[in-house]
């Protein structure tokens, strides 16, 4: 069981508020992602919930018991951190197997759970070695692996991946994520990537200065987010924003439309008229950023390869069910 | 072209960094031959370099005159022991001020350093009258304590500086493992700290090993260590230069054999921090 509940959490550091009162309800087995700009209060939350912070106010539940006095050690989670944190001093088995030791289990069978371990991340080619002697997707998998040999109630991930270059960052974003839902463990991963928030998590906690702006699944937030800050966070790349008449007609102060979702015209018209002030050809996709004069810089996606150049003349056309409104404090406006 | 340069410039960095390491040897190398000299060569003018007769009558001498081992026994308790209470004292301190610092720490680390900065001449008076009061005059123990003191400032230094490098990230990984702060110390922390603390261990044996100013108002006789018995050849009947520098010899020859095997580490525990 893995089931971990916030309320009201709250984390002052002096007189700097960092975080303002969380309430979140985390169901067991679920991947939750915390994503948001830098500063936003993603990592304290996570140490919060480790317990290697001490909340300011408000009540952690795991299980439905209270834990905010208790040291992590005794909450039953188990943490990865960006820097791996691996104990330099002792092979990959040691390290593996520490909190195995920690909890007193015998040797046999913490060697046996270990080797599980490490045959489920390809590590036992590896186990006598030092974490030196590693590369660093190996020394992540052995942070992985001494998160799992515990059986934790939950796994916390502290922005594990930040560390790996970008082909090793996709491959290992896949295996955590085959290997929570493999081990069917509540985890709580944080990231400032929204393509891995989009792509690991089951549901997803928008946070932005210390609040948390939205909590759904990734598909929500994309098609239904909350408010301006999350519209813009998610998605990439990132929603379009027009204020002014077009808005007002639309009946909202701001409305915001998706590249993807601008309908690309070479001398249509209607929509928004504009000049292509620089063209992205990737082959599956072609990315056009267009100067559409007093509504600013617009982005296009086009699925394909579409021969548009910088200086061609443009009219893109929103698909109207796809338009988000927002009001003037922000906030979506449904229906 | 240029590769004759760069080989050229080696050869010449080379040939100055030997000469530079000659002249800063030369007074110890000087000193160990003139042990070996008699009397009468050892001040000779102009002075005879290695072709001289060898001799080992001063260290005989020496022996004779005073006790070596007795001199030597105390250096070793001297030094070991005040080294010893130094790192007890130390490793908390430093722990505590490395990992859970507060607004005053720096403060704390920056009043402790400026104990050093005082001359110790400008409290000779004072400790040595509290000495005489507590009967420690001439005794170990009050060597041991003294030095303890006046090295401590360095230990803490150099052992919050060692503990400052280690990541905090893997004292909390033991802590999410499931270590108990006793566990996580013995665990996690010491292993890790092991070369600061030997580098500090070593630079400490060696300050307490040469200190001279407080052995040499302190002790007399019981509790002399090897820099009391060097100066006694500085004697009222004259200077006695083969047997001052056999003396001198046999002094430095322990601290200089583990001086020579534990370099590295000496020099790690130096530039510590100076390069990533």
């Amino acid at each position: 069981m893995g089931q971990i509940t916030l309320q009201d959490v709250q984390k002052s550091f002096g007189p700097v508020h960092i975080i303002k009162g969380a309430d979140l309800e985390i169901a067991d087995g679920s991947f939750v992602v915390f994503v948001g700009p830098s500063g936003c209060g993603k990592t304290t939350l996570l140490r919060l919930i480790a317990g290697l912070e001490d909340v300011s106010g408000g009540k952690i539940l795991i299980d439905g018991k209270n834990v905010v006095d208790t040291p992590p050690a005794k909450r039953g989670l188990s943490m990865v951190f960006q820097s791996y944190a691996l104990y330099p001093h002792m092979s990959v088995r040691g390290n593996i197997g520490f909190g195995l030791k920690m909890a007193g289990l015998s040797k046999d069978e913490t060697n046996r759970k270990v080797e599980a371990a490490a045959a489920t991340l390809n590590l036992t080619p590896y186990l006598d070695r030092k974490p030196r002697e590693l590369s660093g997707g190996q020394r992540q998998r052995v942070a992985i692996g001494r998160a799992i040999v515990r059986e934790p109630k939950a796994f916390l991930f502290d922005e594990p991946l930040s560390n790996l270059d970008a082909a090793l960052r996709v491959q290992m974003r896949i295996e955590v994520t085959r290997l929570q839902k493999q081990l069917g463990t509540t985890a709580i991963y944080v990231t400032h990537d929204q393509v891995e928030a989009m792509t690991m998590a089951d549901k997803i906690v928008v946070l932005n200065g210390g609040k948390i702006e939205q909590y759904g699944s990734p598909l929500d937030l994309y098609e239904k987010p909350a408010n301006l800050f999350v519209a813009g966070f998610i998605g990439s790349p990132k929603m379009n924003f027009v204020t002014g008449e077009h808005a007002l007609q639309k009946g909202a102060a701001t409305i915001g439309v998706r590249p993807e979702h601008l309908k690309i015209e070479r001398d249509g018209a209607g929509g928004w008229q504009g000049t292509i002030a620089v063209a992205e050809h990737l082959g599956s996709d072609t990315f056009l950023y267009v100067d559409a004069g007093p509504l600013g810089m617009l982005t296009a996606r086009y699925i394909g390869e579409l021969s548009l150049h910088a200086g061609d003349h443009v009219s893109l056309v929103p698909d109207p069910a796809r338009i988000h409104r927002f009001d003037a404090s922000g906030n979506a406006i449904r229906g | 072209m240029a590769r004759m340069a760069t080989t050229r410039r080696v050869v010449v960095s080379t040939i100055g960094a030997w000469l530079f390491g000659f002249l800063i040897f030369f007074p110890i190398l000087w000193m160990v031959l003139a042990s070996f000299k008699t009397e009468l060569e050892a001040f000779a003018i102009p002075p005879s370099f290695l072709f001289f007769h060898w001799t080992t009558e001063n260290y005989a001498t020496v022996q004779e005159r005073s006790d070596y081992f007795l001199h030597a026994t105390n250096s070793i308790i001297i030094a070991g022991g005040s080294t010893l209470i130094a790192l007890l004292i130390a490793i908390p301190a430093a722990w505590s001020m490395a990992f859970s610092p507060t607004k005053r720490t720096k403060d704390i680390l920056l009043w402790m350093l400026s104990t050093k900065m005082m001359p110790p001449v400008g409290v000779l008076v004072p400790i040595y009258l509290i000495y005489k009061s507590f009967g420690l005059l001439d005794s170990r123990i009050g060597l041991v304590f003294i030095l303890c003191l006046g090295n401590l400032p360095i230990v803490i230094w150099m052992l919050f500086t060692y503990f400052k490098e280690i990541p905090r990230d893997i004292l909390e990984a033991a802590r999410m493992d499931g270590a108990t702060i006793g566990r996580e110390l013995v665990h996690v922390l010491t292993p890790m700290a092991i070369p600061g603390l030997a580098s500090t261990m070593l630079l400490n044996l060696i300050l307490a090993w040469n200190e001279a100013f407080w052995t040499l108002n302190l002790s007399t006789s019981n509790a002399a260590p090897l820099t009391t018995f060097i100066a006694s050849y500085s004697s009222p009947e004259g200077l006695f230069w083969a047997k001052l520098s056999a003396a001198s010899t046999l002094a430095i020859a322990p601290i200089l054999v583990l001086g020579w095997f534990s370099q590295k580490q000496l020099v790690r525990g130096l530039t510590f921090g100076a390069v990533k």
